[in-house]
């Protein structure tokens, strides 16, 4: 996958410190794509900073020592009015789980989610690559702010992050030592009660039970975060809240790492501003590569949008909750006006149902009934109950199961059906389009595709 | 809003295998979906069922279904 980013910077200007001092050698002719954080080394020279090169770049960390650097809560009270959200989906605040955890007895361990499953995002491994130190700043950060015991750095067996992680970590003498754990690499395995679940147990499996800020790992108050967050997290501890802020909107601040992909031009890992419209976005890697009909926004727990509603809709969390749609995990997926949204679906529903854990019945029965009639809608196959039956799964299923696979994957088929309502009804007529049995655009591991 | 307070019932849908025997007990909160797993209706049990409810979570084969203090 290529590797491109927004804007292009003075190379000059980047070992003076704080990146907020930089300014574009070339000024973005696309607003909200100007902002380059995480991603400024490779942006520099292509290439991963080292240690050295890292602390000249971004500045040290403050001290995380005890009684030496700034207090916890006020660390903490910093992220909150930074108002960091989750990057790994579901865009909870981060400064609750911090307070969630930090008051909590015990212990605390600190997990660094890196395992990126959603097959539609490389963006997480994408930033291991190229900036491994900021997200080891912010497991460090993190595991100062709930006074952490033990770290854990969460990667599927396998993973491109595994080696630059590694030689990343060799290089520094961090207060809380990082371990690294490699998950299995199941789409539900790294959710994160079942990533609590295989740091206990060694099963890779969602639980239900008590939160993990409560009773996590071992039975202690465990932070989960996704490894983007941390990185996040690492820059607010050093330039502040208002620095923070100064990307973004209101109640999406900050930057965010976007993976791009389908018909554009130059597929890839972007880094924006919250708030670009996704026309924008679109733009940012080259553009269309052909008409395009409809954008996958979210990932496989995200939504279809077509596009005359995605072209101005900007990339926020308020954005896509007015409009009662979750915004998911930051990612892009263009289809074009020559593909099937309806057998794009049932191909992304076929693999979710495959990878459901098996452990509940609503999920295990439920996700292959609904691909399997997604399957026949696709076909085209006519059948008068086809989209009765479907509408009822659909409304059975939801809030059903341990962990929000079901959910997830149910709110993506039904979302589907909107954003393809006219397609829907020819295939359930019994006139499926002619591009149903071409080449998939979502990508999707190859052997559920 | 419900008109009761009090105890509701849940049920752990992982330790739940189907066996069927709350929706017999039950019927007039918990039905079945297709697979014959338990669909529970919101909001707590109108107090003239609570004793079939507990009969019901005691009955259940597998400990999935719980009755809780509300």
């Amino acid at each position: 996958m290529t590797l491109v980013t927004g804007a292009m910077l003075a190379s000059d200007a980047l070992t003076s410190g704080p990146i907020s001092t930089i300014t574009p050698l070339h000024q973005s002719p696309i607003p909200h794509a100007e902002v380059v954080r995480l991603l400024a080394a490779w942006t520099d020279d292509g290439r991963a900073d080292d240690l050295t090169e890292h602390e000249e770049r971004y500045g040290r960390l403050p001290s995380l020592l005890p009684g030496r650097g700034v207090r916890r809560h006020l660390l903490i009270d910093s992220v909150r009015r930074a108002g960091l959200r989750g990057r790994g989906g579901a865009g909870f605040p981060t400064a609750e789980k911090l307070t969630a955890v930090a008051a909590a007895k015990g212990r605390a361990v600190v997990v660094a989610n890196g395992c990126e499953g959603d097959p539609t995002s490389s963006k997480d491994h994408t930033l291991m690559q190229l900036a491994p130190h900021l997200v080891l700043d912010g497991i460090a950060v993190a595991c100062y702010a709930v006074d952490a015991a033990d770290a854990v750095l969460c990667l599927h067996q396998g993973s491109p992050a595994l080696e630059p992680m590694r030689a990343a970590l060799a290089q520094r003498r961090d207060p809380v030592p990082v371990m690294i754990a490699e998950v299995p690499p199941r789409y539900v395995a790294s959710e994160s009660s079942a990533l609590v679940n295989f740091l206990t147990t060694g099963a890779a499996l969602p639980t239900t039970g008590p939160r993990a800020a409560e009773r996590g790992v071992k039975g202690r108050p465990t932070l989960v975060d996704n490894v983007e967050t941390l990185a996040h997290l690492a820059l607010i501890a050093r330039y502040g809240d208002e620095w923070f802020r100064e990307a973004g909107t209101q109640q999406s601040p900050g930057s965010t790492l976007l993976t791009i992909g389908g018909a554009v031009t130059w597929p890839g890992v972007y880094e924006v501003e919250y708030g670009i419209p996704i026309s924008d976005a679109l733009e940012l890697a080259g553009g269309e590569s052909e008409s395009l009909q409809a954008v996958a926004v979210g990932g496989l727990g995200g939504t279809w949008l077509p596009v005359s509603v995605a072209d101005e809709l900007p990339l926020t969390h308020e954005d896509f909750a007015a409009l009662g749609l979750p915004l998911g995990i930051p990612s892009i997926v263009a289809l074009p006006a020559q593909a099937c949204g309806v057998a794009e679906t049932a191909r992304v529903l076929r693999y979710l149902a495959h990878e459901s854990a098996g452990q509940c019945g609503p999920c295990m029965f439920g996700l292959p009934a609904v691909a399997e009639d997604f399957a026949l809608l696709a076909a085209g196959r006519r059948d008068r109950e086809l989209l009765d039956r479907l509408e009822r799964r659909l409304g059975v299923v939801p809030g059903r199961g341990a962990c929000s696979h079901p959910d997830a994957a149910i709110g993506f088929a039904a979302r589907a059906l909107s954003a393809f309502a006219d397609d829907v009804r020819a295939h359930a007529a019994g006139r499926p389009c002619r591009w149903a049995a071409q080449q998939p655009w979502m990508p999707l591991p190859e052997e559920a595709a | 809003m419900s008109r009761y307070t009090g105890p509701s019932i849940s049920v752990d849908p992982i330790a739940c295998t189907a066996h069927g025997l709350c929706a017999e007990l039950l019927p007039e909160i918990i039905e079945l979906d297709e697979w014959g797993y338990p669909i529970l209706a919101d909001g707590p049990v109108p107090p003239a069922l609570r004793a079939q409810a507990k009969a019901a979570a005691r009955a259940c084969p597998t400990l999935a279904l719980k009755l809780s203090r509300g």
